[in-house]
């Protein structure tokens, strides 16, 4: 078998058990959260034999075990669940008739509005962090490379919040250019989507930048010594073509690593920016859900979140894997 | 002096310095350098002699942190110094090319060699791509590469080191350059493989008389290769002249003690008497690196106060050997025997006074050697580790080690090692073998890091060690004269197996096993006429690797 293939495979199992303990671990984790729904939702009017009732109606009572392994198999076979606000809403309304929405139902267009602003975030950030980085290796020690570093670094030293409030105070507030609410609608055609999440797509790129260009300009740095460098400015190839066309190819991998752990975290760490700007992506629902104890959309959202940091990372390890020649043509 | 158009090359009262800690250290201090058009120069001197520094600089260029600080260079009437940045450029690779010593660092691992080769000739307007790709292949044809049609497609981690190398010439004939500056590109071969790239280079430099600069530490080979030569000392020109004058007759004190070094030699021991059980005994053994056989049954002795060296090119199992008997490698078949009693295979399973009596010396004393640790720590390690002495008598042990390697202690007992040079980081080397007081110690390349002076410097030390202390050495070298200087028996392995041993005196004369003879055959020597005479003798199909891979 060729040698990327088996990599690639043995990677990919490796990725599937790690979800499997991931999930155990967020099953657990939730678990132990303090209070339960059936408390929170019925607050001030909690009597032992309610919560008790509201308890037994959801499956709370079942042991721990019989819990996860059927949460597991409903997962493993493509049922995702019900949200229990969704059940309650359901028998508070008296009866089996009404249609449950499952969860997958309710996710589905957060979690495309929560890749949409993660994709436009990195089809922004990821550019211009590698052109930013490249070139900061070139001119390194000049009023460029460290104008560019000090602006990443103060950007990423920032709370987002802070850097979100900065660019609606001057964008929206001020200039008045960029809407300062991304309230998306599944309707908007695209023009209009991206426009409405331009301001936190530009607070992202300013939180990621940092990291991947950088890593970037670190990268290539460290390969300047080597002698193929050296060789190649002695074939008389000017800075920019040694840089691009030599030192680039060599740097990929640990680059590579750096874009897919920030697309993760674009993913996974956008609740801030989702919240101050009103977008209804996942990180919201999340934040309502764990408010309410609504444990399985607040384990569905962490193994989302789980699997976009697992596939991200698989992702990075297979292309810096066909990056390096010695792999992509053995002997 | 004024620039004269006879020469292609005129170097004028030269000055470089190179920084180190914010101070500007000189490298080269006013030399002249002067290069006709078709004419070979060969540079020689020991490292930090600044050779590649000022080759370097006849292309006007300098590495990072070292600068020009006066002198004139020109290049074919251009003040190459003055030229700007981009004049420069359109200089470099098109005129000059550069041959490095490192063919496998020196390309770029992410690129076919085709693609390398090409992009000299593309980017100077020489010639389109297809052309300089048929021409690459023709080229390749030229320099003797197998499969010259095909070879140039492949990445460089593809191709051996000696056929790099070739490739790397064949780069920089991309543009037939006037001047070729080759630093010192086969110091990292197998004697079989260089002599193919010497025969391959002097070839097509002559076929398209193209001027070189040969820098090298090795006489032998400068021998071969060039018309003129001058010797460098610590960034000082000691003395220049035509190769055959400078090596009947050299002038100066320095070169006459450059061209001495190979005259070390040992007295013949008596034969071991026969019944004498050895200090180590190889017995059979056969290993392997997973599923990969690097050793096939290979058997040697060892015997007290003798020097086995075992030869052999790169990846022959050399090292391989030295691991299994250290216990590192535990061997698949075989065992190996200390004073007749089978050694644990498994260092781990070794006790204390068995692992003190094998010890080792490597190579690299550079990295062999902790940074962060005092010469005094160093050595006092093995003290307290193997005889149990702390204290004062630890500290006086470890005073008593260095008197033997002859680094006064005093001096030298609370340095780092960054503070020493690399033949003295070789002897704290040998100090920390001591130290566990061996009857048996394993040298690996000990002397191929290292100049000639230097290195002689260190066989010395190593023979009278062994008279004073009995000791038995097994000594790993692919440089047959460090074998002839200082060896008892030879072993002579190749593809893990051992092909012939024997003592010295048996296996330096005829008849030989083939391949020994081809080792043998293939060592440059000081008569400028060596290489032109083997090539006539056995014709280039029966030299070097292509020799090889008709005997396998």
């Amino acid at each position: 078998m060729h040698p990327v293939l088996r990599i690639t495979l043995q990677r990919l199992a490796l990725g599937v058990l790690t979800l499997v303990i991931v999930s155990f671990v967020i099953f657990a984790a939730v678990n132990l959260l303090p209070g339960d729904f059936a408390q929170a939702i019925l607050g001030q009017g909690a009597t032992p034999e309610a919560v008790e009732a509201i308890r037994n109606d959801i499956g709370l009572n079942d042991p721990f075990w019989i819990r996860y392994f059927d949460w597991l198999g409903a997962l493993v076979s493509g049922d995702l669940g019900v949200s229990y606000s969704q059940m309650m809403f359901a028998t508070g309304m008296g009866g089996e008739d009404i249609q449950l929405i499952p969860i997958t139902e309710q996710i589905a267009p957060r979690f495309y509005n929560t890749m949409f602003l993660a994709g436009l975030t990195a089809i922004i950030a990821v550019p211009i962090s590698l052109a930013v980085g490249v070139l900061a290796a070139l001119y390194r020690g000049s009023a460029f490379d460290r104008i560019a570093n000090i602006t990443t670094l103060s950007s990423i030293s920032s709370p987002e919040f802070f850097l979100a409030y900065v660019l609606t105070l001057f964008l929206a507030v001020q200039w008045q250019i960029l809407p300062s609410l991304a309230s998306v609608t599944p309707e908007m055609p695209l023009f209009e989507r991206i426009y409405t999440a331009l301001l936190p797509a530009l607070t992202l790129t300013l939180v990621v930048t940092a990291h991947m260009m950088r890593m970037t300009r670190a990268a290539i740095i460290n390969l300047l010594a080597s002698p193929y460098i050296e060789m190649a400015r002695l074939k008389g190839i000017s800075p920019i073509q040694v840089i691009v066309k030599h030192a680039l190819p060599n740097a990929l991998a640990p680059i590579i690593n750096v874009v897919a752990l920030n697309l993760a975290y674009l993913v996974t760490g956008v609740v801030v920016v989702e919240v101050v700007f009103a977008y209804p992506g996942i990180g919201n629902l999340f934040v309502d859900a764990v408010r309410s104890r609504d444990i399985p959309v607040v384990q569905i959202c962490c193994l989302i979140f789980a699997s976009a940091y697992v596939l991200l990372n698989l992702t990075a390890d297979i292309l810096s894997i066909l990056s390096n020649p010695r792999l992509r043509h053995p002997k | 002096m004024a620039k004269d158009s006879d020469f292609l090359v005129q170097m004028n009262d030269i000055y470089i310095e190179g920084r180190s800690d914010e101070t500007w250290m000189p490298i080269i201090n006013g030399v002249d350098l002067t290069l006709r058009r078709g004419e070979v120069l060969g540079l020689i001197g020991e490292s930090g002699a600044g050779k590649s520094t000022l080759g370097l600089a006849a292309m006007g260029f300098c590495r990072d942190g070292v600068r020009i600080s006066g002198g004139e260079v020109y290049f074919d009437g251009i003040d190459l110094l003055a030229a700007g940045a981009s004049a420069k450029r359109n200089l470099l690779g098109k005129r000059i090319a550069y041959v490095a010593q490192s063919a496998a660092a020196s390309f770029n691992p992410a690129h076919r060699l085709i693609d390398q080769h090409t992009e000299a000739p593309i980017r100077h307007g020489v010639m389109s791509r297809a052309e300089s790709e048929k021409d690459g292949m023709e080229l390749y044809q030229r320099l003797r590469l197998p499969n010259p049609d095909e070879i140039g497609f492949r990445y460089p981690h593809q191709v051996s080191g000696g056929q790099l190398q070739r490739a790397m010439t064949a780069m920089a004939m991309s543009c037939r350059p006037d001047l070729i500056i080759f630093d010192e590109p086969t110091t990292a071969l197998d004697v079989t493989t260089q002599i193919e790239v010497l025969a391959s280079i002097r070839d097509i430099v002559a076929q398209f008389n193209t001027a070189a600069i040969y820098i090298t530490h090795d006489l032998a080979v400068v021998a071969q290769m060039a018309d003129r030569i001058k010797v460098l000392l610590k960034g000082d020109e000691v003395e220049e002249a035509d190769t055959r004058t400078m090596l009947t007759d050299p002038k100066e004190d320095y070169t006459k003690s450059l061209w001495a070094v190979r005259a070390f030699q040992r007295p013949q021991k008596p034969a071991v008497l026969s019944g004498a059980t050895p200090v180590i005994s190889v017995k059979n053994v056969t290993a392997a690196y997973g599923p990969v056989p690097v050793l096939n049954d290979v058997s040697f002795d060892i015997h007290e106060g003798r020097t086995v060296a075992v030869v052999g090119e790169s990846g022959s199992g050399k090292s391989t050997a030295a691991r299994c008997i250290t216990g590192l490698l535990p061997p698949k078949q075989g065992s190996i025997e200390f004073e007749g009693q089978a050694l644990p295979s498994d260092y781990r399973r070794r006790n204390r006074m068995q692992l003190r009596q094998a010890q080792m010396i490597y190579q690299m004393a550079d990295t062999a050697l902790n940074p962060r640790k005092t010469i005094g720590e160093i050595i006092g390690r093995p003290v307290q580790f193997y005889m149990g002495l702390t204290g004062a008598a630890k500290r006086k042990r470890v005073e008593e080690l260095l008197d033997e390697i002859e680094l006064p202690a005093h001096q030298y007992i609370d340095r780092l090692p960054s503070e020493l040079s690399g033949g003295q980081k070789q002897r704290i080397g040998i100090a920390r073998a001591l130290a566990a007081e061996p009857k048996f110690i394993i040298c690996d390349e000990v002397t191929s890091a290292l100049d000639q002076l230097v290195a002689e410097g260190i066989l010395r030390l190593l023979a009278r060690l062994q008279d004073d202390l009995k000791l038995s050495y097994m000594f790993i070298t692919h440089d047959l004269a460090t074998v002839r200087s200082i060896a008892d028996e030879v072993v002579v392995m190749k593809d893990g197996r051992v092909v012939e041993q024997g003592p010295k005196s048996e296996m330096f004369q005829p008849p030989h096993h083939a391949y020994t003879d081809l080792l043998l055959s293939s060592v440059p020597e000081m008569d400028p006429d060596w290489l032109t005479k083997l090539l006539a003798e056995r014709g280039i199909e029966n030299i070097g690797d292509a020799a090889v891979t008709k005997m396998s």
